[in-house]
């Protein structure tokens, strides 16, 4: 690499970007509606897998989309319908299939490893691509970056200005009393642990058809499902600061890339795994950010108040417990 | 009996649908795990780390925690004893040097644990993504100094560090290529574990945390402190299980040292259903089921991972059997996290 761009550079956290944002909506959909669906890792894995295969035998990359999103779904709605009917730990449920889908896919992608398939190709919006800079981080990208993009105000809006969006958040913190106001909370969950996974599903497909392209034993994607979900929590359960986390997550993957060139003495295997850890720590400082000490500490600093105000996000209350009917 | 059907018809579908022969999958899986005593005692080996892995995963699931860092907490058990084993090359007194790398390899384990678990009790952070955030950063430290400080002479390659000298290997029987030390500590675990869990107090009072943690202070009971202690259980009994890896069977530090067992071990956990006296015999169905498929590319190209598939599928399916056989028995807000 000879020159430093910033516009290259954002460019690519953009990129890069896009299937993480789609993974951690879809996970903040389940959540807030009350439903830990932990096997982000594998069913990323499992649907990029089938979107590779699908856009490779039918030469359609929209069918392997669709088929990703469709697998996403099984597999949210298999965590969900064991939580929800037959009264399994979510925590349990999720992680074995997190385990099961990934060697599910590595058995069944072993046939297509590093075949080169079709990909997403590139469609630069017009007019809007010639804006400075941000024409060339935001609109001189593919169809899944724009769609990641939409879907992060979609996701804001539907949550938070419609009232659908309004029974999405009363099932996820108070089930018994969203079903005194003839909503079934079990019927909704179902729903958007369908709609979450399918996000998640579609994550997959970007990873294996635009930002990874192929399938191979590692993919690549690898280890993101676990980071959507920690992106949740960062997020504090908000559709915007979720997705904001995904591009920080991002930046420090390309930063990484970046250094590589820079202190060639530590090996490249180093910089590949330290976003990871560091998302890790982040988390840490924010959760003790929301520590009693710490915001009575920050009463007197306005500047430190606000952005503690901004770091904080409630938990959606009945989280992991699921509504049983009387 | 029902569950073992389901799996097997799930499985079957599996391989038709990647076009393989079914029954001869399952007779190599079979030949491949019991068809020789040499075979025997890889899945022996595969048991070792298998249980104590499992064993470490018991204390934390009685107290309701879920330990998923028990995969890392193997790596830094291996990179603590490798570390031991390193100094004490070619200085004589073998035997110490062995010894100091288990206790070092259990030190590192529990270092991990007791990180995860004040993460948990003093910073708030799910013991769920401290544990995958430490496992990630285990498996960064490997890596690190297969390929920086502890790397080979001349190349530096996935294929490890150096051979340790052949004195501080664990004593084996060549004929059967096993450790017959790390089979007894691992059977040592699995006693310990059941004594301590059913007839201590420590024991009683981990289930009591685990079963109802506001009702645990009524007793005086601190379930900070219990959480600690079955995480630093746990990690003692997973850096041993890296350190029976590192001495006893690869020799050296490997990138993939701790090869899943950790995560496979909450499986084995889980499918016995959280109990001492079953857990080493799933252990040994898994080891089995992992050493067997390894036959599996070979003979019929066919990924190895369809052990994965077949144990995920075989929790997946007695976890449903389980929820039917009790269904409609449970009381009222006896919901599970």
């Amino acid at each position: 690499m000879t020159g430093f761009d910033l516009t290259i550079l954002f460019a690519g956290v953009v990129a890069g970007a896009a299937p993480i944002v789609l993974a951690a909506l879809g996970e903040t959909i389940t959540e807030k509606a009350g439903v830990i669906n932990l096997s982000l890792d594998g069913t990323i894995l499992l649907s990029a897998m089938v979107a590779f295969v699908v856009a490779f035998e039918s030469n359609n990359i929209l069918m392997g989309f669709f088929s990703a999103g469709i697998v996403g779904a099984i597999v949210a709605s298999i965590v969900a319908f064991f939580s929800l009917y037959l009264n399994q730990s979510q925590v349990a449920v999720g992680f074995v299939l997190t385990l099961m889908t990934r060697d599910l896919a590595y058995f069944l992608g072993n046939s297509f490893s590093r075949l080169r398939g079709p990909q997403v190709v590139p469609l630069p919006v017009p007019l809007l691509k010639d804006i400075p800079f941000l024409g060339e981080v935001f609109f001189n990208q593919n169809m899944p970056v724009y769609f990641s993009l939409a879907m992060i105000g979609f996701c804001w809006w539907y949550m938070y200005r419609t009232p659908l969006g309004l029974k999405l958040r009363s099932v996820g913190e108070h089930p018994r009393a969203s079903y005194a106001r003839g909503i079934n909370p079990r019927k909704l969950q179902m729903v958007y642990s369908i709609c979450g996974g399918m996000l998640v599903g579609f994550a997959g497909a970007t990873f294996s058809l635009s930002v990874k392209p192929g399938w191979g034993r590692p993919q690549g994607a690898e280890g993101t499902g676990w980071i959507a979900l920690v992106l949740v929590i960062f997020g504090g359960w908000n559709p915007v600061k979720a997705a904001m986390g995904a591009y920080l997550f991002s930046f420090l993957q390309v930063i990484g890339i970046y250094c590589q060139e820079w202190l060639p003495s530590i090996p490249a295997q180093v910089f590949q795994v330290a976003p990871f850890p560091l998302m890790i720590f982040i988390l840490l400082v924010m959760s003790l950010a929301q520590k009693e000490s710490v915001l009575n500490w920050a009463e007197s600093n306005a500047g430190m108040k606000s952005i503690l105000a901004f770091l904080s996000g409630a938990v959606p209350t009945a989280l992991g417990k699921p509504y049983r009917p009387d | 009996m029902l569950t073992l059907f389901a799996v097997f018809l799930f499985t079957t579908i599996i391989l038709l649908v990647s076009g393989a022969p079914p029954f001869a999958a399952y007779y190599h899986i079979f030949k491949g795990a019991l068809g020789s005593w040499i075979k025997f005692s890889h899945v022996i080996s595969v048991w070792i780390p298998l249980t104590l892995c499992a064993s470490g995963l018991l204390y934390t699931f009685r107290i309701g925690l879920w330990n998923i860092g028990v995969e890392g907490q193997m790596m830094l058990g291996a990179v603590f004893a490798t570390a031991v084993l390193r100094i004490g090359a070619g200085k004589g007194m073998p035997m110490l040097f062995v010894v100091l790398s288990f206790v070092s390899g259990m030190a590192g384990g529990a270092i991990w644990a007791i990180t995860a678990g004040y993460l948990k009790t003093k910073g708030g952070v799910n013991e769920i993504f401290a544990g995958l955030g430490l496992n990630f950063v285990g498996q960064g430290l490997i890596l690190w100094l297969i390929f920086g400080p502890w790397r080979r002479p001349g190349i530096a390659s996935m294929s490890g560090t150096e051979l340790f000298p052949q004195e501080l290997w664990l004593p084996f029987s060549p004929a059967l290529r096993l450790s017959p030390v790390g089979l007894v500590l691992a059977l040592t675990a699995l006693v310990l574990t059941a004594l301590l869990l059913q007839f201590t107090r420590m024991g009683l009072n981990l289930k009591a945390i685990g079963n109802n943690r506001d009702a645990s202070y009524l007793f005086g009971l601190n379930p900070d402190r219990y959480m600690i202690i079955a995480m630093i259980f746990a990690g003692g009994f997973a850096g041993m299980a890296g350190s029976v890896q590192v001495a006893g069977v690869y020799h050296r530090l490997l990138p993939a040292i701790s090869s899943n067992y950790g995560y496979l071990a909450l499986l084995v956990v889980m499918l016995a259903n959280y109990n001492v006296w079953i857990t080493p015999f799933v252990a040994f169905f898994f080891a089995c089921l992992n050493v067997g498929s390894i036959q599996l590319p070979m003979m019929l190209e066919l990924d190895s991972t369809l052990s994965g598939v077949i144990q995920g599928s075989l929790v997946m399916a007695t976890l449903a059997v389980y929820a039917l056989r009790i269904r409609g028995k449970l009381p009222e807000g006896t919901a599970t996290t």
